[in-house]
């Protein structure tokens, strides 16, 4: 038996110690979080409860179940934790827990589900009982110990005193006494208003590692004996693999196996990924394309045109009689509008490592929903979920794109089970990665409005033909066939998606009609399409009426002072209704996603020549409660870049059956060049917890929508920019 | 055998001729900090310095580089992340995933080294590595920070 062969049958211990010998040796000197990095720490120091472990040298492990992807959920997460538990934050660091550790403890550390601006609104009511928790347990120790009650001892950074009797400990101390202590059935939770650490805008925990390269990424993990893999998915949707001649490649440097992977797949295993690679470039492979060989944008666009008349729709918002409403109005706006298929593009691909022996299977991956991954993995491997992990690696962005389906988790623990004990790393090519998205859905929209002989709004019917997210990854949770994720921000009411309008006689209804590429959730989701859909022709029936288009919102919204309260922040700090320049051009844009209010203005300007530039963009974001300002900042600007790359150039087009576009070469993303000033407001008005990675992403593209009209009397209502001539009439 | 100079050591390198710079510097030397992210030259997360010019490692076959020829990864940069734009990135919390970061920190830094005072325009030209997460604002306000030899800020 060869070193891999026997990876699986050394001890855990003895792994995370050879991995950090490999890696140190190299000057990595990265942890492998092997068996749950839970396992690292309480080896040493009991938790005091499942959130919180404290060391001897008063370092303060907080444990979180949600993924750091970018958006800080680490640091945000921890903060409200420590502020029920009065630690020092200097002290704090935090650790995953396994999903495989989660489930055998009857899942004390509740979803593990990163995606839906979640993480922090979601979870942090009982994480904070769990500082809470822990707090009490630490004082009542302390109190033990000194043969007084609790009720006399006071608290501070992580230092318990007795002012009676001035005496003093610190959790460090007493934090094995404390694990021993029942854990109190009810907690008090602080006020926000005496928060210290929780809503600060505190430096981010994981920011020192990635400056240096310490920080290890799936792509970057190893492990002894480790090989690694490339892979080919028939580039048809919906196709196999009819049959590959690896003859052809074994021969060539470093390969070790050629492999089936499913029905669909074809990977090659060798000693270097690179090698992987090249001879999996030179490998013959035919295809058995299938039934959607002849499918291309013109053949999907044919289908939901024809959705944007049918008799049949499912209703996702209906008050009084749009179409006879319309049909009575003095005039009477019409449009249409459209949305393509866009790849996520994390800036790390998928990749995932595996060991699969016959009795146990263990997988790295970066991954939105451990949980998730678990189940995927258990089922590829053939093993029940217990006999089965999923170690949590930083993801190099997720987007949506990591959470609900773990395509790249089953192929690595196919191909690791061809090869039993033997970890087997899959990176994905970015090529691979292109054409084998989870796509945002394509839908078209016509909207048609009617407007009184004094330009008031008397009626909408907006019909949105196209995917459905839910019918391609989840369609057990479609309710009789309607598909409610296709109305985001459209919505009645609720707290998660309303529209900010009073509308006298509305229709909104979906036309769902599924083309072959596989949708996905991808950041904002349908809140993008929507909301240019929607602000768009708030702005089109404002000029159509001969109103400002600020002021012709204003009358509709007064049912609606949040969605109301953000549009005129961006408003009055953009400098509504000021005069500029010729060739340039202010548009405005609101809508509610995720449990959030978000509105943005942008200001851009069009040369004689077409080209845009978007100067200034002003967002403001009503989240609730905000943990943590400055991420919220962070997250609102990045937001802006992954909404205008989508706005201004994302599209992934089809021809015989699959994706044309192959690497940023064919979808050109945002670079530094064009990125605007963006001006964030953040402001809570306390009350609710709404989502911050995704809502303002929807507003960029209305906004600069918009702009662009005003700037050069053009109306862009098709998905990217890119396509659009720009030039003024 | 060919020989590389990475981070001031020089190592023999086993491999063959075509393989990309970046992937010996990942796979063979076992430095990670540099990463893929499309091998094409188009992203510039593979991004190091060779005599002291930022490079895009994914393009560039390790066949055409020299034993001569100074290669410094992420992890070379600095002893202890004390580069003064490591430090301005600090400071300003600049990544949000991190994984364009290294390629961000060495294009910077080698932009800085061949013109210490940047224009707005010029770091705006210059850098043209993407950054899904959108750190774009505070990588711009990183590179003036660390022009201006300041770090302070934090916290
Ligand atoms: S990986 Fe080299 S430029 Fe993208
Ligand atoms: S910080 Fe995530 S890609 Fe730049």
């Amino acid at each position: 038996m060869t070193e891999q062969q026997s990876a699986s049958a050394l001890s855990r211990r003895d792994f995370i110690a050879r991995s950090a010998a490999v890696a140190g040796g190299l000057g990595l000197g990265f942890h492998v979080p092997f068996d749950a990095a839970a396992q690292s720490a309480a080896a040493s120091t009991p938790e005091v409860n499942a959130w919180v472990v404290i060391r001897p040298d008063e370092t303060v492990v907080i444990r979180i179940a949600r993924s750091e992807m970018g958006q800080g959920t680490l640091t945000g997460l921890a903060q409200p934790v420590a502020e029920e538990l009065e630690c020092d934050w200097s002290k704090v660091t935090t650790e995953y827990p396994t999903p495989g550790q989660s489930l055998a403890r009857n899942r004390v550390w509740g979803n593990f589900s990163t995606g839906g601006s979640r993480g922090v609104r979601e979870s942090q009511e009982y994480m904070r009982q769990g500082g809470a928790a822990a707090r009490t347990m630490l004082v009542q120790a302390a109190a033990n110990a000194w043969g007084v009650p609790a009720s006399e001892c006071r608290v501070e950074k992580g230092v318990i005193s007795h002012p009676a009797s001035g005496r003093s400990t610190s959790y460090g101390k007493v934090a094995e006494a404390a694990s021993k202590i029942e854990p109190p059935k009810e907690v008090q939770l602080k006020d926000p208003k005496d928060w210290t650490i929780a809503g600060k805008s505190v430096p981010r925990l994981d920011t020192a590692e990635k400056l240096t390269g310490k920080q290890v990424y799936g792509m970057d993990l190893r492990l002894p004996g480790m090989l690694n893999a490339a892979i080919k998915d028939c580039p048809v949707f919906g196709g196999k693999v009819a049959s590959y001649d690896a003859k052809a490649v074994e021969g060539m440097p470093g390969v070790k196996a050629v492999v089936r992977v499913g029905e669909s797949a074809v990977a090659v295993v060798a000693d270097t990924w690179w090698r992987a690679k090249t001879a999996l470039d030179a490998l013959p492979v035919t295809w058995d394309e299938g039934p959607n060989a002849k499918v291309s944008s013109e053949t999907i666009m044919a289908m939901l045109k024809e959705g944007l008349e049918a008799k049949e729709a499912f209703v996702g918002n209906r008050n009084g009689d749009a179409a006879a409403a319309i049909a009575g109005a003095a005039k009477r706006v019409e449009a249409v509008y459209g949305y393509p298929f866009q790849n996520h593009a994390t800036m790390e691909v998928m990749n995932a490592t595996a060991v699969w022996t016959s009795d146990r299977c263990e997988v790295w991956t970066p991954t939105q929903n451990g949980e998730a991954a678990l189940a995927a993995a258990s089922e590829a491997a053939g093993l029940p979920a217990l006999r089965c992990d999923v170690h949590k690696i930083h993801l190099g962005g997720g987007f949506g794109r990591r959470g609900a389906v773990h395509d790249w988790v089953r192929q690595v623990v196919a191909i690791a089970k061809e090869m039993p004990g033997t970890p087997i790393k899959l990176i994905w090519s970015r090529e691979e990665d292109m054409v084998h998205g989870k796509y945002h859905p394509i839908t078209q929209c016509k909207l048609v409005g009617g407007l009184d002989d004094r330009g008031n709004l008397v009626g909408v019917h907006m019909r949105i033909s196209g995917q459905s997210i839910l019918a391609g990854l989840l369609p057990q949770n479609l309710q009789n066939g309607r598909d409610p994720v296709t109305f985001q921000g459209l919505n009645p009411g609720g707290a998660e998606a309303a529209i900010g309008y009073t509308i006298p006689n509305v229709l909104i209804d979906h036309a769902m009609r599924n083309p072959h590429v596989p949708p996905g959730f991808w950041r904002g989701v349908n809140t993008n399409p929507n909301a240019i859909y929607l602000e768009s022709f708030m702005d089109e029936l404002a000029h159509a009426a001969g109103q400002d288009p600020l002021e012709f919102r204003r009358k509709l919204m007064a049912n609606h002072p949040k969605h109301l309260g953000v549009l005129n922040a961006v408003a009055e700090r953009a400098g509504w209704g000021k005069p500029m320049p010729a060739g340039h051009g202010r548009g405005i844009a609101q809508i509610m996603g995720f449990g959030s209010y978000t509105a943005a203005v942008a200001e851009v300007s069009v040369d004689d020549a077409g080209r845009l530039k978007i100067h200034r963009i002003v967002a403001a974001t009503d989240p609730g409660h905000a943990v943590n300002p400055q991420q919220i900042e962070a997250q609102v600007e990045g937001s802006f870049v992954y909404g205008l790359s989508a706005a201004l150039y994302g599209e992934c087009t089809v021809a015989d059956g699959r994706i044309v576009e192959q690497n940023f070469d064919s979808y050109p993303v945002m670079r530094l060049d064009e990125m605007p000033k963006v001006e964030t407001i953040v402001m809570p008005s306390g009350g609710f917890w709404g989502g911050v990675g995704e809502p303002t992403i929807a507003v960029a593209a209305p906004a600069v929508l918009n702009a662009i009209f005003a700037a050069t009397g053009k109306r862009v209502r098709q998905i990217p920019v890119k396509n659009a001539d720009l030039r003024r009439a | 055998m060919p020989r590389l100079n990475v981070n001031g050591t020089v190592r023999d390198i086993e491999v063959e001729p075509d393989t990309p710079l970046l992937w010996v510097i990942r796979e063979q030397i076992g430095l990670t900090g540099t990463k893929y992210g499309c091998g094409i030259a188009q992203c510039g997360a593979c991004t190091v310095h060779i005599d002291g010019a930022a490079v895009r490692s994914c393009a560039l076959p390790v066949s055409a580089v020299a034993e001569e020829q100074k290669i410094v990864t992420i992890e070379g940069l600095s002893p202890d992340g004390s580069h003064p734009v490591q430090k301005a990135w600090l400071a300003l919390d600049v990544p949000q995933c991190g994984f364009c970061q290294p390629g961000m920190i060495m294009a910077a830094s080698a932009l800085l080294a061949q013109n210490p005072k940047p224009t707005e325009e010029q770091i705006r030209s210059e850098i043209t590595n993407i950054c899904r997460c959108g750190t774009y604002n505070r990588v711009l306000a990183g590179v003036k920070l660390a022009a201006e030899g300041g770090e302070a800020g934090r916290g």
